[in-house]
This record gives C-alpha cells, structure tokens and sequence, in this order.
C-alpha cells in the first residue's frame, strides 16, 4: 500500500500546546501522579495482597469464574437435565456426561456420571451460559490445588459437594428456574 | 598513610557495594509502591531453617540482596558460541572498574579532626588533595562508555548492537552539556577540587543551584542521561531491546553491569551534591571550617549522606514519571536544547562574576561578597534562567514532524529502494 492510497485516512496529530513545548508543567504532572500512586502503597492500600496470610478480595462472588459447582434443587436431586449444552459450548472439551433415562417424572434424562477436568477446563463461563437449568454453576473457590491429574477430574460427587460448601455464601441465580436470588 | 588509605578504600568500596544491592531493594520497593503493589517484603532471616519450631523474620524484605547477590553467582553462566570471548569477559570488568575508580576522587565527607589513633586531621577522600578531581572523574566516566560497546560489540547480537550504538551517541552527546554545566561552577569557585568547591559553597552560604540555576538544569538532566537513567535509558530499555547491550550476559558478568550501572547513578548523585547543593554543608549545623570539631565531622557525613539518598529517591521516583524520550528526541534535547542553555550559563555566570569583581571592592570580593550583592547575582542568574527556559521553548526544537511526505514517493526518499526494484 502506497502512501496516496485513497483509502488511508491521515490524522492530524495533535498540536504540542504551551505547557507541552514548556516541558516543564509535564514534568510536575508526572510527578504527582506518582507521589498519588506512592501516598496510596504507603498507606497499606496497595492492589495486591500478601497471598497465603491474606486472602484476596473478591468483590462479588456471583461473578467470578472459579471452580464448577452442579445446583440440587428443592428436593436435593441434581438439577441437570443431561442436555449436554454445556459440554457442546466448552471450548476445551473439559466437560464428559453419561446421561440415562431419568427415575423422576418432571424431566427425560439425568447425568449418571458428570465429569469435568478442572486442569483443561480455562474457566470462560460458557457452560454456565449455556445451561438452561442452571444447573451447573461456577463458584469463587480459585485456590484449587492437587497431588494428580486424577484428582483434578472432577465427579458428579465432588461437584455436588461444592455446592453443598458454596450454597450459603453465593446463593442460586436465577429465581424462576429454582434460584434464590 | 598506605594504611590510611587502605582503610579509606575499604570503607568506600565496602560502603558503594553494600549500597549498591540495598539500592536495588529500594529501587524495587520503590517501583511496586508506585504501581500500586507490595514488593518483595519476605526474604528475612530463614530461622526455621535453624530449628523448627522457630519463626522466620521478615525484616521487611531486607535479605533481598543477599539472596539476589547468591541467585546471581550460583546461576548459570552461559558464554553464547559466537561471542568474542575475550572482549566478553573484559566488558563487564572495565565498566565496573571504571565505576569504582571514579570515587577515588570524589569525597564522602569532611574532614576527621585529629585524635585517637592519628596525628593530623584525615581528609575523607581516597586521594586527597586531587587538585584536578574533576577531570578524573570526568575521564574515568567516559571509560564507561568502553565497557558499554566493547559488551555490546563482543555480544555479536542484533540488539545489543543496537543498544551500543544508542549508548555510544547519547553518552558522546550528553557529555558536552556535561561540562557546560560544570564550567560555570569551575568559574565561580576557579578550583576544580570537589572538596575545594563545597569549602565555597559552605563559606558563602550561596548553594550553586540557587545561583546558577541554569546550570544545574543542564547539569542535572545531563547526569541522568549519563547514568542511562530513565527517560534516558536508550541503551537498555528492556521493552525494546530486550536489555540491550547485556542481552547476552548472565550471572556474575551481568551482575557486575548492573552493579556499574547503579554506581553511575550513585557518582551521579554524589556529582549534583557536591557541585550544586552544597555537599556537606547545610545552614547553621554544619559550619564552614577548614577544621572541624567531632560532632561537626560527624554531622557533615550525615548531611551529605542524606542529600545523596534524596537526590537517589528523586532518581528512582523519576523513572516511574516520565516515558522514554524517543532517539531523534534525545539528541534534540542535546544538541538543540542542552547545549545553548549550558553555553547561556556559562555565559552568564562569567558575567556575574565578572560584575561581582569590577562593582564591588576586588579585594572584598575575594573574601566573600556582601549577601545583598549574592541575592542580587542570584535574581539575575534566575532571570536568565527562566527568559532562556522560555525562549527555548517557544523555538519549540524537540518538536519533530512525523508526518509521511506525501508529495514523493517512497523510491525518490530511498534511492536503494530503487536498486531493489
């Protein structure tokens, strides 16, 4: 592309005012940004933390993208449905489900076994858009450590168990399909 | 006196390098304080390690250079294959020897009145009585520059090459204003000793910066370019260059750059202090003898030792301030800038002082001016200072037009372009 080209566009850089040819109200102003900066560390209010004695704050748990949590619903059975929008719309392929014909009345199939690889797994959250049950659910739990890869493939078992641990703290979205937010 | 001098470059040496890796601390702490983070806090004393039911201490981070000075020697030191391996080794040993040299001259305080084990008063200085101080500094810096292109000539790479030739022309270009700086206190006070320039200072009263105010601009702005301090920091800057001229080096060679480098930056500042704020001198505490008592030697040391740290500070605060000039800019600012407000100083002080001998009674001039002729000498060199400043800027030379040319076509600007095609 030459530089005629009737298709670029050329910006008109701006003019240097005074106070930019002056150099020197620059420099005051580079300053005090950075005594800010530095008056706000030095008064403990610093971004990060000390991580293993002081845990991060997490502003508002019901957004942040950590570890998988299957919902029960009222009557404490799985709330997923076996659809397997979720493991469709994962882009990493982390979620396996084995869905059979369901024992209950209000619905066709269920997950016999619901598996997710936390170590494949990027967190993006699509699953949980996908899921029109809501059904599966990501919690604010981001300190996951194990020993294995094995142990790092989650079951139905231990996704359940999450929730029981997360219930309280970040309640079920969406009220009309079971939620109590 | 061998002895005596041993002793003083023990302490200086001992003294720098102690200095130097708790300025790296600092210089660290400081950096993640204005990012808004904590910094490295937690290597202390490993006392668990001793016994185990002991607690580590963190002393706030202060085993930092300990623990960075091992990682440095312990590490591997990898000589890439198509180095020039002398040239390799020798780069990092002059720069750092250079480094070192210079404090041979440059005073780290007073005097020490005589007692205790000696019979005369000791200069703090390695040599002392350097009638020419400044010039070995100013020749022993300019081997720097040496152990810049020989490290980025042996490394036989594209960037560090790069960023020798970037160092080579700031630190060529950065020297002139350099001088001119101190040209104007070398006239003032017709001496080039550093210890003879703080007796004036502290006689009078009158620090250089307030009295040549233009010059400790020019000065000051110079010094930082010639530590490659940012925003001068052209031959490194590690987001274009990727370290430039010691891309190449590891471990203990990489380790005596860096060390170099921040004793640049400590001379740097030992230079402004001593030259334009005074050295030891501060009002009413430190007096202006030749021969002072044992708390006055003492609290010279301290004085000066705390303007240095502030003149460091201001360094590392200034780091996280300004962007990097880009290269056009940075000669821009030397030869357009620097140069004709350095020349204007001198200019100006020679002026002043020739006005301060032919006005007033020569003889009085020589033993210390009235104070109400000094306020009025510093209003004039102020006067200058800011008429120039303004000047300077209306001319407005650091503004480049980046514009392409659109009126020729890319093959009239590039006649090789041309043979390629």
């Amino acid at each position: 592309m030459k530089a005629d080209d009737p298709d670029i566009k050329w910006v008109e850089e701006p003019k240097l005012g005074w106070s930019g040819k002056m150099y020197a109200p620059m420099f005051v102003q580079g300053l005090t940004t950075t005594f800010k900066h530095l008056k706000r560390s030095l008064q403990g209010q610093a971004v990060t933390v000390s991580y293993p004695e002081q845990e991060p704050n997490i502003e508002n748990p019901l957004i942040y993208r950590g570890v998988h949590r299957l919902n029960k619903d009222s009557q404490g059975r799985v709330k997923c449905v076996a659809c397997f929008l979720c493991a469709t719309a994962c882009p990493a392929h982390c979620i396996d489900i084995i869905g059979i014909e369901s024992p209950w009345e209000d619905r066709e199939k269920y997950p016999e076994s619901f598996t997710i690889d936390e170590l494949r797994c990027i967190y993006c959250g699509m699953c949980e858009e996908a899921c029109p049950v809501d059904a599966i659910e990501l919690t604010s739990l981001y300190n996951l450590t194990g020993r294995s890869r094995e142990e790092m493939i989650f079951d139905k078992e231990k996704l359940l168990s999450v929730y029981d641990a997360t219930k309280d703290n970040e309640p079920m979205r969406s009220p009309g399909l079971g939620g109590t937010v | 006196m061998i002895i005596e001098t041993l002793i003083k470059i023990a302490i200086v040496i001992g003294g720098l390098m102690t200095a130097a890796a708790y300025f790296v601390l600092l210089e660290r702490r400081m950096a993640a304080w204005v990012q808004d983070r904590v910094g490295p806090n937690r290597v202390g004393a490993p006392l668990s390690q001793l016994n185990k039911g002991w607690k580590d201490l963190r002393l706030f981070g202060l085993g930092q250079p300990a623990a960075d000075g091992v990682k440095f020697i312990l590490k591997e030191e990898y000589t890439p294959a198509h180095v020039d391996k002398r040239l390799f080794v020798l780069a990092p040993i002059s720069i750092l020897v250079a480094a070192l040299a210079t404090f041979a001259v440059i005073p780290f305080g007073s005097v020490l009145p005589a007692g205790l084990f000696w019979d005369e008063p000791i200069e703090m200085v390695v040599h002392p009585g350097a009638g020419v101080g400044m010039l070995v500094v100013f020749a022993l810096s300019s081997i720097a520059v040496y152990g810049v292109i020989l490290g980025g000539w042996a490394s036989n790479n594209k960037y560090s090459f790069l960023g020798t030739l970037r160092s080579s022309a700031q630190l060529i270009a950065y020297e002139l204003p350099l001088g001119l700086g101190i040209l104007g206190v070398i006239l003032a006070t017709g001496s080039l000793d550093l210890n003879e320039i703080i007796a004036e200072q502290a006689k009078s009263g009158w620090w250089f910066a307030f009295t040549q105010p233009l010059g400790f601009f020019v000065f000051f702005v110079a010094a930082f370019a010639e530590a490659a301090r940012l925003p001068f920091d052209l031959p490194e800057c590690e987001q274009e260059l990727i370290g430039g001229y010691h891309t190449e080096y590891s471990g203990i060679k990489l380790l005596l750059f860096l060390v170099a480098e921040f004793l640049h930056m400590i001379a740097a500042s030992f230079l402004i202090v001593m030259l334009f704020f005074g050295g030891w001198h501060f009002w009413f505490i430190t007096g202006h003898d030749s021969n002072p008592g044992w708390i006055q030697a003492i609290l010279r040391v301290a004085v000066l030792m705390t303007k240095i740290f502030l003149v460091i500070l201001f360094f590392m605060l200034v780091r996280w301030s300004w962007p990097r000039f880009r290269f056009d800019q940075l000669m821009a600012l030397a030869w357009k800038v620097m140069l004709p407000l350095g020349l204007i100083n001198f200019v100006a002080v020679a002026v002043i002082e020739q006005v301060k001998v032919a006005v007033i009674d020569p003889v009085k001039a020589i033993s210390g001016s009235s104070p109400g002729m000094e306020l009025i000498c510093a209003i004039a060199a102020w006067v200058v200072c800011i008429v120039a400043w303004v000047v300077i800027s209306i001319a407005g030379p650091l503004v480049a037009d980046n514009r392409p040319r659109l009126d020729m076509d890319a093959f009239d600007v590039d006649p090789q372009l041309e043979e390629a095609r």
